[in-house]
Order: structure tokens, then C-alpha cells, then sequence
């Protein structure tokens, strides 16, 4: 099973990502003179659940084909699912000292707690939410979507068209779920500061932990055989079918996992970030983590959250420089990227690597 | 005997187009079966009423006597037992040739199965077996895509028999394949028959003369002659068919 999991590039990666794990939180809160700043903690953090979010979309379009323009809404509900949760811990801290509502529902004269808040003062329904919300919209969706035999563009436009949606959804007032302000001013989670160190490079621990659950789980599908029958709905669909596999049900799998996986990212991310907003769901969102994955190498699972990290690392550096050309920057890389590294980052890395081996079996 | 296919007054058509034109056919348990007819004859169409990949408009299409095959889709029909070859031949280009016939191999096709499944020695040992059937063992490891047209012709027929299905539908298996490399493919599925019924396309006329079997002429979506090969081809409407396209 080890030897299964973990080839050369996932273990590098993962060994990699171990050494982050023990090396941050150690160099910010044990040593003198803090090498590594706080500040730090959190982007890294972030980086990490971008890098989650990066390796669920890899998951459907690297391995099914199912290129998916809308995952952002998953990673954006598994993120207020959890900021729901933060808000209730408030509880009569907020600026108007309300027990139980949060500060916005005072703001907007609610008298009682709407019932889908109900239950998300406890931190495991919470987590259930976090995985449950997301996997049921990608199950409806894909359901209706896959039964229907819509695939190709025609699938990724709908998915853009679901996330927007949900962004007019989530930007009303009247949904109950903070408007265009999102949800924000958290104090703490399972009665940590969210402010203090300690907590920050506790979530970044956390993140680390995830991205290399949400590796190790991809990667177990993706060498199964229902892995190799997904390369083959993505090769050829209707050879799939006339083999005897039910096409929609092994889509519908991976998608649902996907857009769980989605969640937990956002879950995580909301913490480490401190809000969650609906500009989360904007369809430019969702098309960002398509250009991370080409950028990064698709159908490589650690190629896509190698490319979601240097793009959030070159969009950090370059919108604190001059932010006007970020959009430019992005839309550049990824063009010199599909023009002259086709298997991404990653894949020219390695094939440069590959040169200077001497001629030993490659992992695929 | 029960037959394996039976198909009864069949009509199916495309924007008014008739495809398929009241059409009726048997084919027996083990039958090697060939259908011959110029283009646009309806074979093609055929087979995508029997595999559930089209819906006939009118007419009765049963399997086994029992089975209604107008009420299945394409993986209902692989399920029972019906294997198909595509008149293009289609393989997964980016998996390797063991994996393309191992994800073919009998099995439970259920998502979970399929996720959890382990391939066993017995397992392993029936692909090399279909491998070497198929000539194609020494090139197991490669990618299918790097295949030559003929060898993914084999690919594609290794793939079926890895179904173990009943009844082989094959159309138009010896496209692109040299003189010596059809001969083997007709005496492959002269091999197959017997055990298994088999219904062959092919436009081909050495090839269906030597498989050596009964011969259905499709035209405009109907049967238009039956026999021996020696026999229809000496039918003066048939002549006319092959000669005034
Ligand atoms: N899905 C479809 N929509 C519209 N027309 C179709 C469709 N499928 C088949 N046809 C038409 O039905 C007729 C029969 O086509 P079919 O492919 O069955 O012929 P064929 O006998 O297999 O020919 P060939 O020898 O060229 O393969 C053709 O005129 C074709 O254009
Ligand atoms: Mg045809």
C-alpha cells in the first residue's frame, strides 16, 4: 500500500511538506528572535489550503476529465460552514453584547436565530457541514449533470453559472448569512485565540495535515482500478460504457469527494484568514484554481498544489509591489505556461531532472 | 434451441431519415454471423439498437427470448453479456495495454467494487492469456495510444474477450489491418464462435469469405438477401446494390 501511495514525486513532496510543518511552528514561537514572523504562519497557512483546493480540482479534471469551473463554491461553502460555527463562539462578545445573535443579525433587527443556524454552535456538526454541504450540492448537481450526459464545455459553463449563483445568492441581505460582508470579527476556535501565535501555526499544522490527507486520499483513488477507469471516461466515455460501467455513478464519486475535500480547504481557510465573504464564490475565483493546476501540471495531484503555491506566493509578492499588473502577471503565466511547458511545472522539472539520471524507470 | 438475438419489425430514424427500415433477424447460440451492405446500409445503427446506445421507434429486440434490449442502456447490454468493437477502433490511449484490458477484465462493475478491487493471480494470469491471444504481450507495458491501427484493433478485440461476453458484436474489424494480419483476425473469430455468437461487419469480401458463414445483406435499413456468401452474391438484386452506388 506505502509503495502504492507514495511514488517519487509524493514522497519528495510530502517529505518536503513535513520538514514545513515541524520547521514553522518551531521557528516562530520556540526560537529567539523569531525566524520565521507570524505573518508568515498565516500566509503559509493559506498557501496550503489553496494547495488542498488545487489537488480536489486535479482530482476531477486531471483524472476524469471533468473540467470543473465552479469548485470555488464548494471551497467557499465548506468555509462558511465553518464560519458559522466561529460566529457562534462569539457568543455575547460581539459589539452589541447579544447572547446568542450574531452582530450582523442584531444590525438587520432579526429577534431569533435563523433554523440553519441551529446546531452550529457545536464544533462537530460543524465539521460534518463542512464535508456534508458541499458534497450534497456536488451530488445534486452532478447527478442531474452526469445523468443527463452533459459534458465538455457545456459541463463547465454550468458549473460557472452554479458558482455565480450562489455568489447573487450569498451577496442578499435577506439570506441570513451576513451579505456582502460575509462573515468576520471571529474571536477564537474551540477556545483558542485566533489572535495569538500559537493558534496560527496550530492551523497551519492543520492545513499541512489536510493537504496531505487530501494527497494520500486522491492518490489512493487515482491508482485504483476505478482510478484507471476514470482515465478511461476521460479518454474515451462511451468505450467505458460499452465495457459495462455505469459512467455516471464513478463521476458522481469522484466529484463528491472532490467537492469535499473543496470544503475542508475552505473550512481551514476561514480561520486562517479571519473571513469569509461572498466574493468567494466569484467565478474569477474558480477559474484562478483551473490556471493553478495547467501551471502546476495536471494529473500529477502534487504538480497542482506545487502550482497553487507559487501563484498565491507570486500574486502576495507582486500585489504588494505593484498590484495593478497582477491580473496581467497571471493571465502571462499562464499562457508561456500552456505554450511552452505542457505538462506544467512540474512535468519540466522532472523531465529536466530525467536528463541527468541515468536510465532507471520513471513513476507515472 | 433458444436464439440469442432476435429482432422483429425494427424501424428507427434520424430527423425522418429511416436508418433503420422494418428490419427482422435471428442470430443462434455460437453463430458466426456476418452482415455485409454498401454504406449508410444501417449496420452500424443496427448494433446501436442492440447495445441500447439508440432507441428503435418501432419493433421488438430480445435477448435470450427474455430480455427486452429496447429498455437497457449501453452498459446494461455489456453487462449481460453483449461485447462490442467499434467500427473506430477505440481503446484508452493513455493507459497502459495491460491496464486497458484489465479494467475491461469480468467483473463487478459497481463504483465501490471497482475502487477497493484488488487484481488477483488468477486475474493476472487471464490478462497475460488475452495478451498472447492478441499477440500483444511483448508491448503490455506500453501506451496504447503508441499502437499501430491494426494492433489497436487487437487491443480493442482483446478487450472484449476480456468481458467473456455471450455475443461479440464486431464492426468492421479488419480496417487497416494487412492481408496476413485479417487472415488472423478472421480466423480468431472462427475460433470464438461455437462457444460464443458472433455478428461481423465488414465491407471486406476476402474477410467474409473466409469466415466461411451465413450472410445477411443490409440495404436502406432492411434485409435484403440471406445465405451463403456464393448464394447472395450471386442475387441479382445484390449485384445491382454493390454495383449501382
Ligand atoms: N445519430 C444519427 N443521426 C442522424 N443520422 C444518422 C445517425 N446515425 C446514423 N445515421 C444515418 O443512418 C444511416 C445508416 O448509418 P450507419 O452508420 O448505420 O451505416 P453503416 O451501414 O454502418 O455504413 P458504413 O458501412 O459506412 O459504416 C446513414 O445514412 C447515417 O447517416
Ligand atoms: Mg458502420
Amino acid at each position: 500500500m506505502f509503495n502504492r501511495l507514495i511514488d517519487r514525486r509524493m514522497g519528495i513532496f510530502l517529505f518536503g511538506l513535513f520538514v514545513l510543518t515541524v520547521a514553522v511552528p518551531v521557528g516562530n514561537l520556540a526560537m529567539s528572535g523569531q525566524p520565521v514572523p507570524s505573518y508568515a504562519v498565516a500566509l503559509m497557512a493559506k498557501y496550503l489550503c489553496y494547495a488542498l483546493l488545487a489537488v480536489s480540482l486535479d482530482l476531477v479534471w486531471g483524472f476524469a476529465g471533468i473540467l470543473s469551473l465552479g469548485h470555488g463554491a464548494f471551497f467557499a461553502l465548506g468555509g462558511y460552514a465553518m464560519g458559522m460555527h466561529l460566529m457562534r463562539e462569539i457568543g455575547p462578545r460581539g459589539v452589541y453584547g447579544d447572547p446568542l445573535l450574531p452582530d450582523f443579525m442584531v444590525f438587520l433587527n432579526y429577534d431569533a436565530l435563523p433554523w440553519f443556524w441551529l446546531g452550529f454552535d457545536n464544533f462537530l456538526f460543524a465539521v460534518l457541514m463542512v464535508v456534508l454541504v458541499p458534497g450534497l450540492l456536488a451530488f445534486v448537481f452532478g447527478w442531474l449533470a452526469f445523468r443527463s450526459r452533459v459534458t465538455g464545455v457545456y459541463l463547465s459553463i454550468i458549473t460557472q453559472a452554479m458558482t455565480y449563483a450562489l455568489m447573487l445568492t450569498f451577496f442578499r441581505n435577506e439570506l441570513g448569512l451576513g451579505g456582502n460582508n460575509g462573515l468576520t470579527d471571529f474571536k477564537d476556535v474551540l477556545g483558542f485565540n485566533l489572535q495569538t501565535d500559537s493558534t496560527r501555526a496550530g492551523l497551519f499544522v492543520i492545513a499541512a495535515t489536510a493537504l496531505t490527507a487530501g494527497l494520500l486520499i486522491s492518490r489512493f483513488i487515482t491508482t485504483s482500478k476505478l482510478g484507471k477507469v476514470l482515465v478511461g471516461v476521460r479518454d474515451a466515455e462511451s468505450r467505458t460504457r460499452f465495457i459495462g460501467y455505469r459512467v455516471e455513478g464513478f463521476k458522481l464519486f469522484v466529484f463528491v469527494i472532490s467537492a469535499m475535500m473543496a470544503g475542508v480547504a475552505g473550512a481551514i481557510y476561514t480561520p486562517v484568514v479571519g473571513i469569509i465573504n461572498p466574493g468567494e464564490f466569484s467565478p474569477a475565483n474558480s477559474i484562478e484554481i483551473v490556471i493553478w493546476v495547467a501551471l502546476g501540471g495536471r494529473g500529477t495531484l502534487v504538480g497542482a498544489a506545487i502550482g497553487a503555491i507559487i501563484v498565491a506566493l507570486a500574486k502576495t509578492l507582486l500585489t504588494g509591489w505593484i498590484p495593478e499588473i497582477w491580473l496581467f502577471a497571471l493571465g502571462g503565466m499562464f499562457v508561456l505556461v500552456t505554450l511552452f511547458l505542457p505538462h506544467g511545472v512540474l512535468g519540466a522539472v522532472e523531465n529536466t531532472l530525467n536528463k541527468f539520471r541515468p536510465k532507471k524507470e520513471t513513476t507515472v | 434451441m433458444t436464439s440469442q438475438l432476435y429482432l422483429s419489425g425494427v424501424s428507427c430514424s434520424f430527423d425522418g431519415f429511416k436508418a433503420i427500415n422494418n428490419l427482422s433477424m435471428v442470430i443462434q447460440k455460437g453463430e458466426l454471423h456476418a452482415v455485409i451492405g454498401p454504406n449508410g446500409a444501417g449496420k452500424t445503427t443496427m448494433m446501436d439498437i442492440i447495445t441500447g446506445k439508440t432507441r428503435p421507434d418501432e419493433g421488438e429486440v430480445f435477448w435470450n427470448e427474455t430480455v427486452d434490449l429496447t429498455k437497457i442502456d449501453e452498459a446494461g447490454s455489456a453487462q449481460l453479456g453483449i461485447g462490442r468493437k467499434f467500427q473506430k477502433p477505440t481503446v484508452f490511449e493513455t493507459l497502459t495495454v495491460e491496464d486497458n484490458i484489465a479494467i475491461a477484465l469480468k467483473a463487478d462493475r459497481g463504483v465501490l467494487a471497482t475502487l477497493f478491487d484488488r487484481q488477483t493471480k488468477k486475474q493476472a494470469k487471464k490478462i497475460t492469456e488475452l495478451l498472447e491471444l492478441v499477440r500483444l504481450n511483448d508491448d503490455r507495458a506500453r501506451m496504447a495510444a503508441d499502437l499501430s491501427h491494426g494492433q489497436k484493433q487487437w487491443l480493442e478485440i482483446g478487450m472484449l474477450l476480456a468481458q467473456d461476453p455471450e455475443l461479440l458484436l464486431v464492426d468492421e474489424p479488419a480496417a487497416g489491418m494487412t492481408d496476413a494480419e485479417t487472415m488472423r483476425t478472421a480466423d480468431l473469430l472462427k475460433s470464438i464462435a461455437g462457444e460464443r455468437s458472433v455478428v461481423v461487419v465488414e465491407h471486406d469480401m476476402e474477410f467474409v469469405r473466409a469466415l466461411n458463414c451465413k450472410v445477411t445483406v443490409l440495404h436502406q435499413g432492411s434485409v435484403l438477401a440471406e445465405g451463403t456468401l456464393d448464394h447472395v452474391s450471386a442475387m441479382p438484386e445484390v449485384i445491382e446494390v454493390y454495383l449501382g452506388r
